[in-house]
């Protein structure tokens, strides 16, 4: 093919792309970027009980979310769960996600069904069992937790913290399992069994060879698990209640409650703030640090 | 390859039974006979889902649930069956840019998605309506049709079409005899993956569902901030019901795995 060809050809192919992917770029600019444009315009507009929103250019919500300690315990308590929320995933997700890949064919699908599965379930129905599994002094989990000896006296889930951490975990540890999968997936099992035959114990192993290879896996599943986690919605409004509020409950309670939209806007705006900025920065150290394993 | 010892099988069943707890609890509570909630279930009784039955606005959320999943799934392909045959043959500027802004909604939290279409919509005055629940949901469903159906392009066999193409056949024709049949199995789960998430969307429908425009799981949500009695749980083990059937299909079609692990993304 002569250059001139192979330049029409590549001219020919780009026409054909944009023609291709333009109604869907119109769409996404139209319906997706324009709204959120006028969302961060919105938190600087100004609000009052009688006039409603004022199309003016003021710094008045953001200030109030700055000076209001209010706002601070509020987005303290989000990160809060969802960090604690994460751990609990990583911790049990990883060892699961090991234990499903050692298993025989069938078993394995069976339990990536059963375990995966979930994700796909209503949240509204899941969170909804952890209500009635918490229920009260004496539900469930405390009549278990107290037959097993582990606590003497009932602990409170509903309505709290501990309630919305477990839940969330429950909620996504989907996520960590599938994210440990994909790592395992690349791990080589030949490499343990050198490591068996030089004499090394499952412990070692699993320290010395697994765990580094997985950790990239676990990291890119506690972001995932984090970002979802601080913007939940549904779990901490059903099993927090209406006092125990977290962003994305606040801003939900501003937009059609208080209506106080600019305000609500800028909680929403500053919780995506956060959230870009620690993926963004936690996706480009785990980079770096694992540069080895993505290449 | 070393088997799992008895430490891992106990925690495994440990594990499964704390991820299987609060659906199988929803699913038994649904068949009480009683008029209020009790642990354990004393009997079995199918009163609640009849109760269902006499309170329309489960049962018209259902059929807006329904409504939604199927259109906006539908409609999401239509834009993204397009897009990801470009992104996934043609090398070409901006194409990283598309991809990113395609997927997108995935990382945008959805409270956040939520305020921003409920503030775009109320100021052109669709606020409340089905036309602005569809097209947000179109949006949100987006990057799940357009992942498994780039899977499915990326991995086609091309000298199929090329075979079709010096046979003369071209244009739309091309399209709808060799290229759509070949990736059908990814579209068809594409939309299916899209059908659940809108189905199951609560976050951002609750910003814009008004009376009318309820969606099952904004109802249910509704009603739980009230109360939780049995009829709500017969409601979550019907929908319950409805994914877990979806689900086996779409794990006997295409794979669950392949389905939620997304192969075929782009930068990943």
């Amino acid at each position: 093919m002569t250059a001139a060809a192979d330049t029409s050809t590549q001219t020919a192919e780009t026409r054909a792309s944009w023609a291709l992917t333009l109604p869907a770029l119109m769409l996404f600019v139209g319906v997706l970027v324009i709204p959120l444009l006028m969302t961060v315009m919105l938190s600087f507009h100004d609000w009052g009980q009688y006039k409603g929103i004022e199309p003016v250019f003021i710094l008045k919500n953001w200030q109030e979310i700055a000076s209001d300690p209010y706002y601070a315990e509020m987005f303290w308590r989000t990160f809060r769960i969802a960090l604690l929320a994460t751990l609990i995933t990583a911790v049990l997700g990883a060892p699961e996600a090991y234990i499903l890949n050692r298993m025989s064919g069938r078993w394995k699908g069976i339990f990536l069904l059963l375990i995966l599965g979930p994700l796909l379930i209503s949240v509204v129905a899941r969170t909804l069992g952890w209500a009635l599994l918490f229920g009260g002094n004496n539900g469930l989990v405390n009549k278990l937790l107290m037959s097993l000896g582990l606590i003497r006296a009932p602990l409170p889930f509903m309505f709290t913290e501990t309630g919305m951490v477990v839940a969330l975990a429950h909620v996504m540890m989907p996520f960590m399992v599938l994210s440990v999968w994909a790592a395992l997936q690349r791990v080589d099992p030949q490499i343990e069994n050198a490591a068996m035959s030089l004499g090394a114990g499952a412990f070692t192993i699993i320290r010395r060879i697994i765990l580094p290879q997985i950790m990239p896996g676990v990291l890119s599943g506690a972001i995932i698990v984090f970002s979802l986690s601080a913007s939940a919605f549904a779990t901490p409004a059903i099993i927090g209640g209406r006092r125990l509020k977290v962003a994305a409950t606040l801003a939900y309670d501003e937009f059609l409650n208080t209506l106080n939209w600019p305000l609500g806007a800028a909680v929403a705006v500053l919780l995506l703030l956060a959230l870009v900025l620690i993926v963004v920065g936690s996706n480009a150290l785990i980079e770096r640090r694992y540069a080895e394993v993505f290449r | 390859m070393r088997t799992n010892g008895p430490l891992a099988l106990t925690f495994h069943a440990l594990f499964v039974v704390f991820m299987l707890a609060p659906i199988v609890v929803v699913c038994l509570v649904a068949f009480t006979p009683e008029g209020f909630l009790s642990l354990p279930v004393n009997g079995f009784s199918l009163r609640w889902f009849r109760t269902i039955a006499s309170y329309p606005e489960f049962v018209h959320a259902f059929w807006v649930s329904l409504g939604l999943g199927m259109v906006s799934s539908f409609v999401a392909l239509l834009f993204a069956v397009p897009a990801a045959l470009a992104i996934a043959r043609y090398r070409f500027r901006g194409r990283d840019v598309l991809a990113a802004l395609f997927l997108s909604p995935l990382m945008i939290p959805h409270v956040v998605l939520g305020i921003a279409f409920l503030r775009f919509f109320t100021s052109l005055g669709l606020g409340g309506t089905f036309a602005a629940l569809l097209i947000a949901h179109v949006i949100v469903v987006f990057p799940f049709a357009l992942r498994l159906t780039l899977a499915a392009a990326t991995g086609m066999d091309r000298s199929v079409e090329m075979a079709a193409v010096s046979l003369g056949a071209g244009g739309f024709t091309l399209f709808r005899r060799v290229t759509l049949p070949l990736i059908l199995p990814g579209v068809i789960s594409g939309w299916a993956l899209a059908f659940i998430q809108s189905f199951d969307d609560l976050t951002m429908t609750v910003f814009l569902a008004a009376p009318g425009t309820e969606t099952l799981p904004v109802r249910m949500f509704l009603y739980i901030q009230d109360n939780i009695d049995p009829l709500v749980t017969s409601v979550s083990a019907s929908v319950i019901a409805i994914t877990m059937t979806a689900l086996i299909l779409l794990d006997r079609f295409y794979g669950l795995d392949r389905v939620l692990a997304g192969k075929g993304d782009p930068g990943r």
